[in-house]
């Protein structure tokens, strides 16, 4: 790893005024991908910022109809809170499936979500709810927040604090994991409001994608009796893991042992 | 770049050192306290030989820097037994063969007791998902799971 200047601020103001004034900076979290990603020289910035001791970012606020979660709340932490995991059922199954337990303890829902990678879990779980992603200058509704393959409507320097999740009718999430980085081979996530369902998918494209097709159909009938490959084997990757026609397939069943179980 | 200051307990003993920004927490441990029983194996936060205790919990040495802990504590396996004494968990290893070439073993052991205080009584299945970070390549998982249930029962009798 190349070296780099370290920076711990303590409010966001702080972390904003040093990624300013630096040639190529960071903003560091867990660091379970960046610092992961630095080991192997694929990127070298200049100046980390650890936003970690910054205050109010792990916080998680439950009222009536919506969950906030800090940005810096970690999956270990989130797997085992009972109060989301009652509002939110399988959220926290969710949780515990990322990586392994010490990963777990490291890395954050706000870092994962910032990363965007089309193979983690929580964008499609993001991109299933009805929710925001909030940041120190402005509320992102979750479908305009992934706009590629590890990018972002953020901006440079701009920090991820919250999101803001409208608790759902149901939830459930389910992947088929690549067995030695638990990452997605294809993930599947639905959020049902009344009748309004979403059906978000990740690992199967170059970005997590709403499948309007499932979407639709089971807005208007809510079974696992589902129609098949309504989303094109066109659109996805497909690598010595899977074709892209046996990802097609996967989110079809993935789908309905969702459905099956719910 | 500018070395930084950082204060750091381990094993409780405090250290007050200047060092790199882009120095690994196992690389501290190792190199410049000479701990080396934290082991470092793959280098890519897959196998868990590097873990150590942070609030009591296993996270993995090699995927965290110094600057990220400053003012915090750390456990390493050095640190578990007392004077002479091995922790029950290390006992347990010991008593049940659960090492064959014993790389991987401390990182089971830190592994071992985060579990314990997540869950002091932790099923069989329990375990095997606890260890998902933690590899051994002697296939060594049989005794590993027997040394970790006899290890818990062995803390929770002793409080």
């Amino acid at each position: 790893m190349y070296n780099f200047n370290f920076h711990s601020p303590s409010s966001l103001d702080e972390a904003i005024n040093i990624y300013n004034n630096s040639d190529d900076p960071k903003f560091l979290a867990g660091g379970m991908t960046l610092l992961a990603s630095m080991k192997q020289r694929l990127i070298a910035p200049s100046d980390l910022i650890d936003i970690r001791n910054i205050k109010n970012l792990s916080e998680v606020i439950i009222d009536g109809e919506s969950i906030k979660i800090g940005a810096l709340y970690s999956h270990h932490s989130l797997s085992i809170n009972e109060d989301i995991n009652s509002k939110i059922k399988n959220l926290a199954k969710l949780a515990n499936g990322i990586g392994d337990p010490a990963v777990r303890k490291m890395g954050t829902i706000g870092g994962s979500i910032a990363n965007s990678d089309p193979a983690a879990d929580w964008p499609a779980a993001i991109l299933a709810l009805n929710s925001n992603i909030n940041t120190n200058i402005r509320s992102i509704k979750n479908i305009d927040f992934f706009t590629g393959m590890f990018e972002t409507l953020l901006a440079d320097d701009e920090i991820i604090t919250s999101i803001d999740i409208k608790i759902p009718d149901l939830f459930d999430y389910k992947k088929f994991p690549n067995p030695a980085s638990r990452y997605a081979i294809v993930g599947v996530a639905i959020a049902k409001y009344n009748n309004d369902v979403t059906v978000a998918v990740s690992g199967a494209s170059h970005t997590p994608f709403i499948a309007k097709g499932l979407s639709e159909f089971l807005s208007e009938n809510f079974s696992s009796d589902i129609p098949k490959n309504t989303v094109s084997k066109d659109d996805l990757n497909e690598d010595i893991h899977a074709s892209a026609e046996y990802r097609a397939n996967l989110i079809d069943v993935l789908t309905q042992q969702i459905l099956k179980n719910n | 770049m500018n070395e930084i200051s950082v204060q750091i307990k381990i094993n409780n003993n405090n250290y007050e050192r200047n060092i790199k920004p882009n120095t690994l927490l196992i690389d501290f441990l190792r190199d410049d306290l000479g701990l080396t029983g934290t082991h470092s194996g793959c280098d890519t936060s897959q196998c868990g030989a590097c873990m150590v205790l942070h609030n009591n919990s296993a996270i993995k040495s090699c995927s965290i820097l110094v600057a990220q802990l400053n003012n915090q504590e750390i456990t390493t396996i050095e640190g578990l037994q007392d004077k002479d004494k091995l922790h029950p968990m290390q006992n347990s290893f010991r008593n049940n063969h659960g090492l064959q070439c014993g790389f991987c073993t401390p990182g089971m052991i830190i592994s071992a007791i985060s579990l314990f205080n997540e869950n002091n009584d932790p099923t069989e299945d329990e375990i095997r998902k606890y260890l998902e970070g933690n590899m051994c390549r002697c296939t060594g998982y049989q005794n590993i799971v027997k040394s970790i249930e006899e290890g818990a029962k062995d803390m929770r009798e002793k409080g």
